[in-house]
């Protein structure tokens, strides 16, 4: 064995045990607010993702053990799972969490290797698929009054309950009320004052989206993500939102409207600073971040889906090879960082 | 005044483990039965032997010479009989043996005339060669010869910094060194500000070292030339030369020029010390501090003749059970050793006996997940991510474009690497395969020009050959027209015919000379033997074609 013979007592299964502790305030808000469905999601997407990967690694001819105590796939799963509405049917969070862990991750060469975010190719699978079942959002518990247990979520989620259960807790997310009232011509103050909405963003959603703040400032204070995708992302979605909102206030939602959706703090913090698929340049991860903040915003303005930052993100994977290549930095002692076909 | 320090980029903080071995004091370890001292020492060019094998030596004699500029002479350590020279095994990773000179030592330690140099009554160029002849060679890792840096060239060289960062976990030489004799680093340096012409001395030691720091800046007290001693903050690797100069200066030597460009040369400590030995006492560098550290019982500090085997002060510090290896130098960017018997080189700060319990294995290697924790880290402000994945690619172009070789394998980056992947080593990879492809491809230039040159030249050997042949045969017709002219003309024709019988003459000549020679008179016996041969062979060609016979004849 060559130098050095000493290492810094950090692994993979680290950075990953850290990020799903940095998710915990925002499951915890997430059953506060919501109920405790998001609970059986996670479990159910937590047991997809370990089966497949192991079968995967197996397929692959990888070791198991190593790669399976990464808790890669547990992060994936879990991102994807609190991305879905919390009482989504159970074959909706396998087909995702299988869609994410084998395509996107080991068909792309696994760990390391994949070229787009895994949660979100699951994600947006999902969408393009079965619209109906990936925007039956329930409302905050505030607002629907009806409280669910464990067992009922569970009921709900393994199509043991009545369809009418769910169509009594489920309402629309603050971002589709905001949509539909758009395009029937209502101002953006006429439709902000419908209960969904709350301080800033929705009622209890902006909440969610505080604990995932919180969490995220955790991954930063601990040095696991760099400041410098989140700021850029989220300053991506003010400066967007707010420069059309300036221009028409009557038209476009507020910038801290938009800061506030739950989506794009989880975005910002959890899933746009995904090392492998993000880009690795400090300048690099500027324009990453930004783009995929302003995408956002055109998304949800003029796209299909009331949401874009799955989209958003997946576009800017795309264009991290061609980033990275122009934004090296300088290096010590003032060279570029890429020498043009000096070498060759 | 207070100086500015700047921070250069990355770096790591790593657990110094100095207390072990920096609380005993200097021992001068014994002279040992046996020295073998390699000829490659330093960069450059191998030393030249001057002695031979039975050959008498005393201590301090050049047993061989410095071959060319960059290079530096070799002594013997102590007195005794040169014993062999040839290859042994050498402190090299590779384990591959190198020249080197074996002397058994003779107990006396008898030293040869010496007297101090006049530095100042010899001209630069002179006293140069008079340090290279000394065997100065810089003593912090690199061991390049000092004599050539010590060579201002063209450029002014306004600041001399003297480094005693010692960064690298572990080693303590420099510390104690600083600590026990800084009065002597100091008069070293007084012949390098002599030599350089430097205005501004720096001495730059990390503030893990209290005791170095005040041990120095007494000392500094006390000379007629300024010299400022300065604590940087402890942060591998703070005593690399760049990054030194950047912690003192500020500035950054421009990748690809050496630090001269800027005016600042930089000397470790020992090689300073070594400096003032040589000058002052007349004694070639035949000695140098070792720290002895790791899985031993007393981690100490030995003054160390050069050629003395590292198993011998492994001895002394006392050995343990358990020890899994020997590196020569720190953990970050130390040697394994072949063996434990290697001897003690120019270059060797520290000998670090490894064990499980102090160096467990490294966990498995996972994927990169480029998180850019080498990056930022990585001193030389490169991206280690990238010249990975290229390196494991084996795209060594690309790799270059990336900077490669501004890398200086300092190891951070597989340090704090979360998949626990051993970048340095991909680098040193990358880095010996383009070197090879490079002689290879050099070595392919010179011959295709050495083919070119023959074609070239058969091709005049062949015209000029023609033209001499042409001239030949003009002269010849014109000799014979002369003749055929004088008795009576017979003509163009006879002249031509005699010209024909001339060269079929000359044919059969040739031809009586080059047939086989060997076969002619040969006695009887000889003859008869061949013509045995002969027949048998005959016989066997006649049995080979009989199968194919009986083959056909029973089907």
């Amino acid at each position: 064995m060559p130098a050095p013979f000493v290492i810094d007592h950090s692994s993979v299964t680290q950075v990953m045990a850290w990020v799903l502790v940095a998710l915990l305030p925002g499951i915890a808000a997430h059953v506060w607010l919501f109920g405790p469905g998001i609970l059986v999601t996670l479990a159910l997407a937590t047991v997809t993702a370990v089966v497949a990967e192991a079968a995967m690694l197996k397929a692959r001819g990888y070791p198991v053990r190593p790669f399976l105590t990464d808790l890669s796939a547990i992060v994936t799963a879990w991102l994807l799972a609190l991305c879905l509405p919390s009482l989504a049917p159970w074959w909706l969070i396998v087909t995702g969490t299988l869609f994410a862990i084998v395509v996107a991750k080991h068909l792309y060469g696994g760990l390391g290797q994949n070229v787009f975010n895994p949660a979100m190719v699951g994600y947006a699978v999902l969408l393009i698929s079965f619209p109906v079942q990936m925007t039956s959002w329930p409302g905050p518990l505030a607002l629907t009054g009806t409280p669910l247990s464990l067992a009922d979520s569970a009921a709900i989620i393994f199509g043991g309950a009545p369809k009418a259960v769910l169509d009594a807790v489920t309402m629309a997310t603050p971002l589709d009320t905001l949509r539909t009232g758009l395009l029937q011509q209502h101002t953006v103050d006429e439709i902000m004052t419908q209960p969904i909405f709350g301080h800033v963003g929705g009622a209890g959603f902006e909440w969610l989206a505080g604990a995932f703040l919180a969490g995220g400032l955790v991954l930063w204070a601990l040095r696991i993500i760099s400041w410098r995708v989140p700021l850029a992302f989220l300053a991506g979605v003010w400066l967007a939102a707010g420069f059309l909102h300036f221009f028409d206030a009557g038209r476009y939602g507020a910038p801290w409207f938009h800061l506030f959706a739950p989506s794009v703090m989880l975005g910002a913090f959890f899933i746009a600073t995904d090392p492998v698929s993000g880009s690795t340049t400090p300048l690099g991860k500027l324009i990453f971040g930004f783009g995929a903040g302003v995408l956002t915003i055109i998304i949800r303005t003029w796209g299909g889906y009331p949401d874009g930052v799955a989209f958003a993100v997946l576009l800017m994977n795309v264009a991290v090879p061609l980033i990275d290549q122009y934004t090296q930095p300088r290096i010590y002692g003032g060279a570029p960082g890429r020498e043009k076909g000096s070498s060759r | 005044m207070t100086r500015v320090l700047h921070r250069f980029k990355g770096g790591v903080h790593l657990p110094d483990h100095k207390a072990e071995s920096n609380g005993r004091p200097i021992h001068a370890a014994p002279v040992p039965r046996q020295l073998v001292i390699p000829l490659r020492q330093h960069i450059g060019n191998p030393a030249r032997p001057v002695v031979e094998v039975g050959q008498q030596v005393l201590k301090g004699q050049i047993i061989a010479e410095a071959d060319g500029y960059i290079s530096a002479a070799v002594h013997a350590s102590s007195s005794g009989t040169v014993t062999a020279i040839g290859p042994a095994l050498v402190p090299h990773v590779s384990g591959l043996p190198d020249d080197c000179i074996t002397i058994e030592t003779d107990g006396r330690d008898a030293w040869i005339d010496h007297a101090p140099i006049d530095y100042q009554a010899l001209a630069p160029a002179d006293l140069r060669m008079r340090l290279r002849d000394m065997g100065l060679a810089g003593l912090g890792g690199a061991v390049f010869p000092s004599a050539v840096k010590l060579d201002p060239g063209a450029h002014a060289c306004p600041t001399l910094i003297v480094n005693g960062g010692e960064c690298e976990p572990w080693i303590t030489c420099d510390d104690l060194l600083m600590r026990t004799r800084a009065d002597e680093i100091l008069q070293g340096v007084r012949v390098m500000r002599h030599l350089l012409g430097s205005t501004e001395i720096l001495v730059g030691i990390e503030d893990n070292k209290p005791e170095a720091i005040a041990a120095m800046q007494a000392a500094a007290a006390g000379f007629d030339f300024a010299v400022e001693v300065i604590a940087v903050p402890t942060i591998y690797p703070a005593g690399g030369a760049k990054q030194m100069i950047e912690t003192l200066t500020g500035r950054q030597v421009p990748s690809g020029k050496l630090s001269t460009d800027i005016g600042i040369q930089v000397f470790n400590v020992g090689t300073a010390y070594a400096l003032a030995r040589a000058v002052f006492h007349g004694e070639p560098l035949i000695s140098r501090l070792v720290t002895v550290t790791g899985h031993v019982l007393r981690p100490q500090n030995f003054e160390v003749l050069i050629g003395t085997p590292m198993q011998r002060l492994i001895d002394l510090a006392g050995d343990r059970d358990g020890a899994t290896g020997v590196l020569m130098g720190g953990p970050m960017m130390g040697m394994p050793m072949p063996s434990s018997e290697v001897p003690v080189v120019k270059a060797t700060n520290c000998i670090l006996v490894k064990s499980d319990a102090l160096f467990p294995p490294l966990p498995a290697m996972l994927p990169c997940i480029r998180c850019t924790r080498c990056a930022d880290v990585c001193p030389a402000e490169l991206q280690p991510q990238e010249l990975f994945r290229f390196a494991k690619a084996g795209d060594f172009g690309r790799a270059q474009e990336y900077h490669l070789f501004d890398c200086i394998e300092c190891g951070c980056c597989s340090y704090v690497c979360p998949s626990h992947i051993p970048l340095v080593d991909y680098y040193r990879y990358a880095k010996s395969e383009i070197w090879a492809r490079e002689r290879e491809k050099r070595a392919a230039d010179l011959a295709r020009a050495r083919h070119e040159f023959r074609l070239f030249r058969l091709e005049r050997e062949k015209k000029e050959k023609a033209e001499k042949l042409a001239a030949k045969a003009q002269a010849k017709r014109a000799e014979l027209a002369a003749e055929a002219a004088a008795p009576g003309a017979t003509g163009e024709a006879d002249a031509k015919k005699a010209l024909i019988a001339a060269a079929l003459a000359r044919a059969q000549a040739k031809k009586a000379e080059v047939a086989p020679k060997n076969i002619d008179q040969l006695p009887p016996d000889k003859q008869r033997e061949i013509e045995e041969i002969e027949a048998r062979r005959a016989k066997i060609r006649e049995l080979a074609r009989q199968p194919l016979e009986t083959d056909e004849t029973k089907p």
